[in-house]
């Protein structure tokens, strides 16, 4: 047990700052609602659902609750229930299995809710785009507030697409 | 005199209305400390509250007024304990309102309020957590009655506010191994009783892990936050207990400015204390089985019983 | 006035059986069947109330009545007034409810006319039971209220099993029965059987004999409280029973199992040695702690409730057991305060259990099942049933500040006075019977979330579930006024408790202990100084459960509600068969008790022909044998079988053979009596 926590001492904080905006990657495409950012922007609570994505987006999905990108440091965390999520972090495209699952998170979750869609298929389905098993993009499902682009996007570039949702980008620090 | 009584009650009860959160967050944050990464920092949880205050509720089609009930039950079962747990000052004003046995009893009515509330929607999950909440509180109460004996035993009674007073004009019985084995008996059943590791994950995201997180996955918007906000309470009143019933120093007898304000800060001191251990602890061991969880509630059961009977030999 | 009273109750409860003789069919018979039970139980209740509150016995003497053994003798002391009282808080809802609930008996499923007869004459011969003043009246009376509960239990006789359920009840409460007999029989040493005389020779009787008189009266009065391991015709009784009747039988008769052993025990004998204190507290504990435990295990709504009844008894034991103890070493407040918790928990157990056993009967009467896993949503189609069942399950579970905990209070409180105890041995198993009581209390308050969760709560599990009704008039007024009753008698134990003190005054050389209780809102344990208020305590939530909506609304929270699916992980439909279930709620426990419990588990697989990967169909069954069923009563009845069948044997069927036994029998009798 003292080895764990000399361990824990000598290794210290690894949480790396997060840069500041590179707008031109996050398209913002409802200007989110400025009352919505202010009750959220402090506490943010997470669903993510995987409407169909190659797993891709979540392993990089992963990384923000790691040490390295600590999403918890801005009061972002992950929920098990849609009923506790005030985001759903969507990714894939949408597959035609989940498009009713997907539709019914949505309304699971109480207002007000935002939605950050997640790589490049959830706008554009990628690879699997006039696949049989696919819709369409997330917003043919749901409103969508924020699409991060990215096969995959790096986690820093997912938290800068939740953080440009809630309009609460560190500036040059964090 | 008597008037100042109930002021400092109520007083009591916004204190720990508002520590509450902050205790979670503090433990949250040292967590994530130890953990290498950054944190949320202690406060957070007072954001997450003004948050869910300010959501709307889903509720499910299947659920029937119980579950509408059920956060205001327990939530106003658990302000009730702290009208009981003195914090600040012993005696309270209404002490006589109720012991030990009374603060227990009131946190099973929550209890069993979120169990029910967890059976009502109909779904597997709240069911499941409902069995695992009610089959480790039913076995965590024989160590929480044998701990109360044990205290009851050296200050002859189990009114809160008279074991802290015995105690604090009793130094000896403090520091006796009865009351050392108590100590520990309880705080094993704190971390059942509050779903901490190793009983419980509080940051699970998995279902089927879960015990208390399971039966509020129905729960949205102000019930969350009710809730929410009286398991926060339920951990506070656990260390407050621990702090004050085994290590009374620093708590205030007389209604003295100076001694009031020496009792809060030692108040925070403990409960940091307690919540430092807790956040170490965490960091250490990994989640039992549901079914190994009987094995350590067990340990704590023989732990509470050499309590007593090592009080009782050396009374 | 009490003669008044007494004639009012006798008179009443005779007319109510004999409306129900001349018929007592149709509402107008059935409400008059129902109403002569509601006057005799009103009756006897006032009559109680007066005894209590003025101190002084009522004494009857008629000896000309029956003349042996000193004739018909009744005096109502006030323990007796005490238990008077019980019968009355438990028979008049049920009564009430009886009146609403025969109604389904109208097409000829059970005879109307004996169950109106049985049922008043029932309720009589147990208010007579209190007044019996000698040993005569007693059993007579005793075996009265046996007989006619035994015909109550077989009403349905056309149903499966009920039958079977009234032969074990007849034969253990039988077995009961020959053990008080011996145990009156030594009592009386030759004499006379007036309890007065009783209780003064009882000092002069050897050790031995008063030792064998508690152990013979103790387990003959345990055998109708149900203690384990006499418990085993609760289980299959109660449920076979109407409701009303299982409210009755659960909620007042069994508790006169505890008066019979107060009266001998305390009143009687005037205590004993330190072990049997020990002895009833142990089989208190046990009592409790299996009762709970099978309880959870039950899928049978009633014999659900039946298994809590073994374990309130026990709870009631353990209190008794406290008090005996405490009695032996002189410690006299402290043994008032257990026996205190004990009758308490009596009067509460009457309103609580009988409560949920009406809740059982109008679900049972709803939906035609007894089985949980069949329920589900009630809360919706029966709104009331369903609250009244909910404020039954709470105060079973002994939650603040409903009556089940006031008197789980006492009897914890005069737990931790065992320190107080000169004798080490004894003392230090105190704890452990404190250990014990509070997991039964947990476990009680998982059976309960269970019990109401599973039945009441989420969607409907069957079709029968999902027509259900909410039951007529008369059941709602009768659950609830034993639903006030269990909130009355939680928040005023400060009323309550001297009042059992003064019952208490005098028994066995008890002090009168109502100086030591005080009467402000609280109640005060006399011997640890510790306070406790349910009173306040209610107050305080209700207030609390009206400010915080207040202040919330004035904080301006989020105020709006949309109803929308269950969240199911974004599944399509949601079905019953999703649900947890009332099985595996209770597997957790089932694996914690699993040393216990042994459960047999039995799985068929169906496999397809063509192949083991595709499963036509899965079977799983499991069974748990109680304890006692398998290492006591299987054994014994495959013993009274092999004798029978060997019995049999000179069982000819020829009349010569039996005359030969009858000359064989005479000469051996004519040679004994020579002989001595």
């Amino acid at each position: 047990m003292p080895a764990l926590f000399k361990k824990i001492l000598q290794t210290g904080i690894v949480t790396e700052p997060l840069g500041p905006d590179e707008a031109e990657i996050i398209q913002l495409v409802a200007q989110v609602d400025r009352k919505v950012q202010q009750l959220l922007g402090r506490a943010l609570a997470i669903r993510e659902v995987d409407a169909g994505s190659c797993n891709g987006c979540e392993l990089e999905i992963t990384g923000l609750t790691g040490p390295v990108y600590d999403s918890e440091r801005f009061g972002i965390h992950f929920v098990a229930s849609p009923r506790h999520a005030d985001m759903l972090l969507v990714t894939g495209p949408v597959t035609r299995n989940m498009e009713v699952p997907l539709r019914k998170t949505y309304e699971a979750t109480p207002d007000p809710k935002l939605v950050v869609a997640v790589g490049d298929c959830a706008k554009t389905c990628g690879v699997f785009k006039g696949s049989y098993a696919v819709i369409g993009s997330i917003d043919k499902v749901i409103p969508v507030d924020v699409f991060v682009p990215g096969c995959p996007p790096e986690p820093a570039d997912i938290l800068r697409g939740i953080l440009a949702a809630l309009d609460r980008m560190p500036t040059k620090r964090t | 005199m008597v008037i100042t009584g109930y002021v400092l009650e109520i007083a009591q009860v916004i204190l720990a209305l508002l520590l509450a959160p902050g205790l979670a967050g503090f433990v949250r944050w040292l967590k994530a400390r130890l953990q290498n990464r950054r944190g949320a920092p202690p406060w957070q949880p007072y954001f997450e509250l003004r948050k869910l205050f300010g959501k709307e509720v889903v509720m499910s089609n299947n659920a029937s007024w119980l579950f509408r009930i059920a956060p205001y039950i327990i939530f106003a079962s658990t302000i009730t304990v702290t009208l009981l747990v003195p914090m600040i000052v012993a005696p309270l004003a209404l002490d006589g309102m109720g012991d030990l046995l009374m603060v227990v009893y009131l946190l099973l009515l929550g209890t069993f309020f979120l169990a029910l509330a967890g059976l009502d929607p109909g779904t597997a999950f709240g069911g499941m957590g409902a069995s695992r909440e009610m089959t480790v509180a039913a076995i965590a109460e024989p160590t929480i009655a044998l701990a109360i004996f044990g205290l009851a035993l050296s200050a002859g009674s189990t009114n809160l506010g008279r074991i802290v007073t015995q105690e604090l004009a009793n130094t000896a019985v403090t520091l006796s191994p009865g009351h050392i084995l108590a100590f520990v008996a309880l705080f094993i059943v704190t971390l059942a009783e509050t779903g901490r590791l190793p009983v419980d994950n509080p940051a699970t995201h998995l279902e089927l892990t879960m015990i208390h997180e399971a039966m509020i996955l129905e729960y949205s918007g102000r019930y969350l936050a009710l809730i929410e906000w009286a398991s926060w309470l339920k951990l506070t009143i656990f260390f407050t207990l621990l702090s004050n019933l085994f290590v009374p120093w620093g708590i205030a007898t007389t209604f003295d400015p100076a001694a009031l304000a020496v009792a809060v800060i030692a108040l925070i001191v403990k409960l940091a204390v307690l919540g430092g251990i807790i956040a170490v602890v965490e960091t250490r061991v990994a989640k039992l089985r549901l079914f190994r969880v009987p094995e350590l509630l067990g340990a704590s059961f023989v732990l509470a019983l050499l309590a007593v009977t090592s009080s009782f030999v050396l009374k | 006035m009490t003669i008044v009273l007494f004639l009012v109750m006798i008179a009443a409860y005779g007319f109510g059986a004999f409306v129900a003789l001349l018929g007592g069919r149709g509402p107008i018979g059935r409400w008059l069947v129902a109403a002569g039970a509601v006057i005799g139980a009103g009756a006897g209740c006032a009559f109680g109330a007066v005894v209590i509150i003025s101190g002084q016995p009522f004494t009857l003497s008629i000896p000309e009545l029956l003349p042996i053994a000193g004739g018909l003798a009744l005096r109502l002391d006030p323990l007796g007034a005490f238990f008077l009282v019980v019968i009355g808080v438990g028979a008049i809802p049920a009564a009430i409810y009886g009146a609403g609930y025969t109604k389904a008996y109208e097409n000829g499923r059970a005879s109307l006319r004996l169950l109106g007869v049985m049922f008043n004459l029932f309720l009589l011969a147990m208010s007579l039971v209190t007044l019996a003043d000698n040993v005569l009246t007693f059993l007579l009376m005793w075996e009265g209220m046996s007989l006619t509960s035994y015909f109550l239990v077989i009403t349905e006789s056309s149903e499966d099993g009920t039958l079977r359920a009234g032969n074990w009840y007849a034969a253990m409460t039988h077995a009961g029965l020959a053990l008080l007999l011996a145990a009156f029989v030594l009592l009386m040493n030759g004499g006379a059987g007036a309890f007065a005389d009783l209780r003064s020779s009882a000092g002069t009787l050897s050790p031995e004999a008063r030792n064998l008189i508690f152990v013979l009266a103790l387990l003959g009065f345990g055998s109708k409280a149900g203690i384990v391991p006499l418990h085993v015709w609760l289980p299959r009784a109660h449920p076979a029973a109407p409701s009303h009747v299982s409210a009755l039988m659960s909620g007042v008769m069994i508790k006169l199992g505890v008066y019979g052993l107060l009266r001998v025990a305390l009143d009687l004998l005037g205590g004993g040695p330190s072990w049997w204190g020990a002895l009833v507290l142990g089989l208190g504990v046990a009592s409790a702690l299996l009762g709970v435990l099978y309880a959870l295990m039950e899928h049978d709504l009633k014999r659900l409730l039946a298994y809590h009844s073994v374990e309130n008894i026990g709870i009631i034991f353990i209190g008794l057991g406290a008090g005996l103890i405490f009695h032996s070493s002189h410690l006299m407040t402290l043994a008032a305060l257990g026996f205190i918790g004990g009758l308490y928990h009596t009067i509460n157990h009457a309103s609580f259990k009988g409560l949920l056993f009406l809740g059982a009967g109008s679900v049972l009467h709803a939906t035609g099942t007894r089985n949980m896993e069949e329920m589900g949503g009630l809360i919706k189609r029966m709104p009331w049933t369903a609250l009244f069942f909910l404020v039954g399950s709470a105060a079973i579970s002994a939650l603040p500040p409903l009556n089940g905990f006031a008197s789980e209070w006492l009897v914890f409180q005069s737990l931790l006075g065992g320190l107080n105890l000169p004798a080490p041995e004894i003392a230090l198993t105190i704890p452990l019977a404190v250990g014990m009581l509070a997991l039964t209390s947990g476990l009680a308050a998982a059976c309960f979330v269970k019990a109401f969760g599973i039945s009441f709560l989420a969607i409907p599990r069957s079709h029968e579930a999902e027509n259900a009704h909410e039951s007529p008039l008369s059941m709602r007024v009768g659950m609830m006024i034993l639903a006030l009753a269990c909130v009355a008698l939680g928040l005023a134990p400060f009323a309550v408790v001297p009042v059992l003190g003064g019952v208490l005054a005098g028994l066995g050389g008890l002090p009168d202990t109502r100086p030591v209780f005080t009467l402000d809102l609280s109640v005060h344990a006399p011997a640890g100084f510790a306070q406790i208020s349910p009173t306040w305590i209610a107050l305080g939530l209700l207030i609390l459960l009206v400010l915080v909506p207040l202040v919330m609304r004035f904080m301006r929270v989020n105020r709006k509600l949309r109803v929308g699916d269950t969240w199911g992980c974004g599944r399509i439909g949601q079905t019953p068969r999703m649900e947890y279930t009332a099985t595996s709620f209770a597997e957790p426990l089932r694996r914690v008790f699993a040393e216990l419990y042994r459960p047999t588990k039995e799985l068929s697989i169906d496999f397809h022909p063509e192949s083991k990967y595709f499963v036509k169909s899965i079977k799983y069954s499991s069974r748990i044998t109680p304890l006692f069923d398998r290492v006591l009563y299987d054994p014994l009845l495959r013993l009274v079988q092999r004798i029978s069948r060997q019995v049999r044997r000179i069982q000819a069927g020829s009349l010569h053979l039996y005359l030969m036994y009858v000359a064989v029998i005479l000469i051996l009798l004519l040679i004994a009596a020579r002989w001595f």
